[in-house]
């Protein structure tokens, strides 16, 4: 018994009518990557008519080539070049997009009236010419036997491909980099005539409390280290310039130190030692005898 | 199953790529349009194939594919330095031929 509707013609119906939208949408769609992911979709679509039409290679082929490789290129482009341009909707040529319409439409109308009706014998199935070893060795029997030097000259057009791509993509820098010994030479001299530090700029942050690039360092009075922050970041208005809030910590240490100091009236464990000669702090710092004996 | 219905959805895509390719302006997109038609064209050789009984219309379908994949590898280094030296991506900026 012949069913009435079968697999191919489910997987037709769902995904015909789903990549005309997908379609659809890529047209239609003004941010780009909204474009790339319908686009993207009617691939995935495309892949799975071609399963119904017995084509298991292709299938694979599609998602691997298409979807993989082809739409992960123009989304990696897409990055590079704003992401976040939308089309304009200027007409560069009056009438342009009515004609447009009028074309497609008519091309349309022809195709579907004229080519959409021109099969009149039923499908013949690929059962025959895929036999007994299977439709991806029967591809391979045709790509390497009748179809051979066309498939070497895709050899040669991907190598030229690809060659094309590093020669377009390559840009030449038009000043050269600055090596060790250059840079060397150079802050010495600027040293000599304007007396700037030679040595790298302090590093950014305030030790043990932010590690932000954001935060300036803290000089030992207190005072912000010009430099600790790069240039583009203070342009920006990105950086904590609130000095009071910076070294805020810091007093508060200070102060809570000088409360406990006047509570124990001047006397703190081990301020003796601190405020005693160095010479004697370090010998009484000995623990056990031989203080004494160094010292009659 | 009527393989016209296919022939019918091959011709609707790649008459959405048409579109698409003349109306949008972003370089990019107007890119994917090309390669909707190459799709389209390559939905109606695998039903092809498969309403003759050989495997003709597939290796065909397969050799679109690998020359689709190559000019997208150089369409897109072109868009990538057309981008770098006018610092735009939409066609109508790249009139520097017509003067």
């Amino acid at each position: 018994m012949i069913p009435l509707v079968t697999g191919q013609a489910i997987a037709f119906w769902i995904l015909g009518p789903l990549s005309i939208a997908a379609g659809a949408g890529m047209v239609f769609s003004r941010k780009p990557v909204h474009c790339a992911l319908c686009l993207a979709g009617l691939m995935c679509c495309l892949a799975g008519l071609y399963a119904s039409l017995d084509a298991p290679f292709l299938f694979v082929a599609q998602i691997i080539v298409y979807t993989g490789a082809v739409m992960m290129l123009f989304v990696f482009t897409m990055m590079m070049i704003g992401v976040d341009s939308v089309d304009e909707m200027v007409e560069t040529i009056k009438g342009q997009r009515a004609a447009t319409a009028i074309a497609v439409l008519g091309l349309a109308v022809l195709l579907v009236s004229a080519v959409g009706h021109g099969i009149l014998t039923g499908s013949q199935g690929l059962a025959q010419a895929n036999g007994q070893a299977g439709n991806v060795r029967s591809l391979a029997f045709l790509v390497f036997g009748r179809y051979v030097f066309a498939f070497e000259a895709t050899a040669a057009l991907l190598i030229t491909a690809a060659l094309a791509a590093m020669v377009l993509s390559h840009g030449e820098p038009l000043v050269g980099k600055e090596r060790q010994r250059a840079r060397l030479e150079r802050r010495t001299k600027e040293f000599a005539a304007t007396g700037a530090d030679p040595g790298p700029l302090p590093s950014p942050g305030i030790y043990a409390r932010h590690n932000s690039v954001d935060h300036p360092a803290l000089l030992p009075d207190g005072a912000i280290a010009d430099g600790s922050v790069i240039a583009t970041l203070a342009a920006r208005g990105a950086v904590i310039v609130d000095k009071g809030r910076l070294v805020a910590p810091t007093v508060r240490a200070d102060q809570a130190l000088a409360d406990v100091h006047d509570e124990q009236h001047g006397i703190l464990p081990g301020e003796a030692e601190l405020s005693a000669a160095p010479g004697e702090a370090e010998l009484s710092a000995v623990p056990g005898g031989p203080a004494k004996e160094i010292t009659p | 199953m009527n393989p016209n219905a296919y022939i019918v959805l091959s011709s609707i895509l790649f008459c959405l790529g048409l579109l698409g390719f003349l109306v949008r302006r972003n370089a990019l997109v107007a890119f994917m349009s090309i390669e909707l038609m190459l799709n389209a064209a390559n939905l109606s050789f695998v039903t092809f194939a498969n309403v003759h009984g050989n495997l003709d219309g597939q290796v065909a379908a397969f050799f679109v594919m690998v020359v689709a994949a190559a000019e997208v590898v150089v369409g897109l280094a072109i868009i990538m330095m057309i981008f770098r030296t006018r610092r735009s991506a939409s066609v109508d900026d790249e009139n520097l031929l017509r003067h």
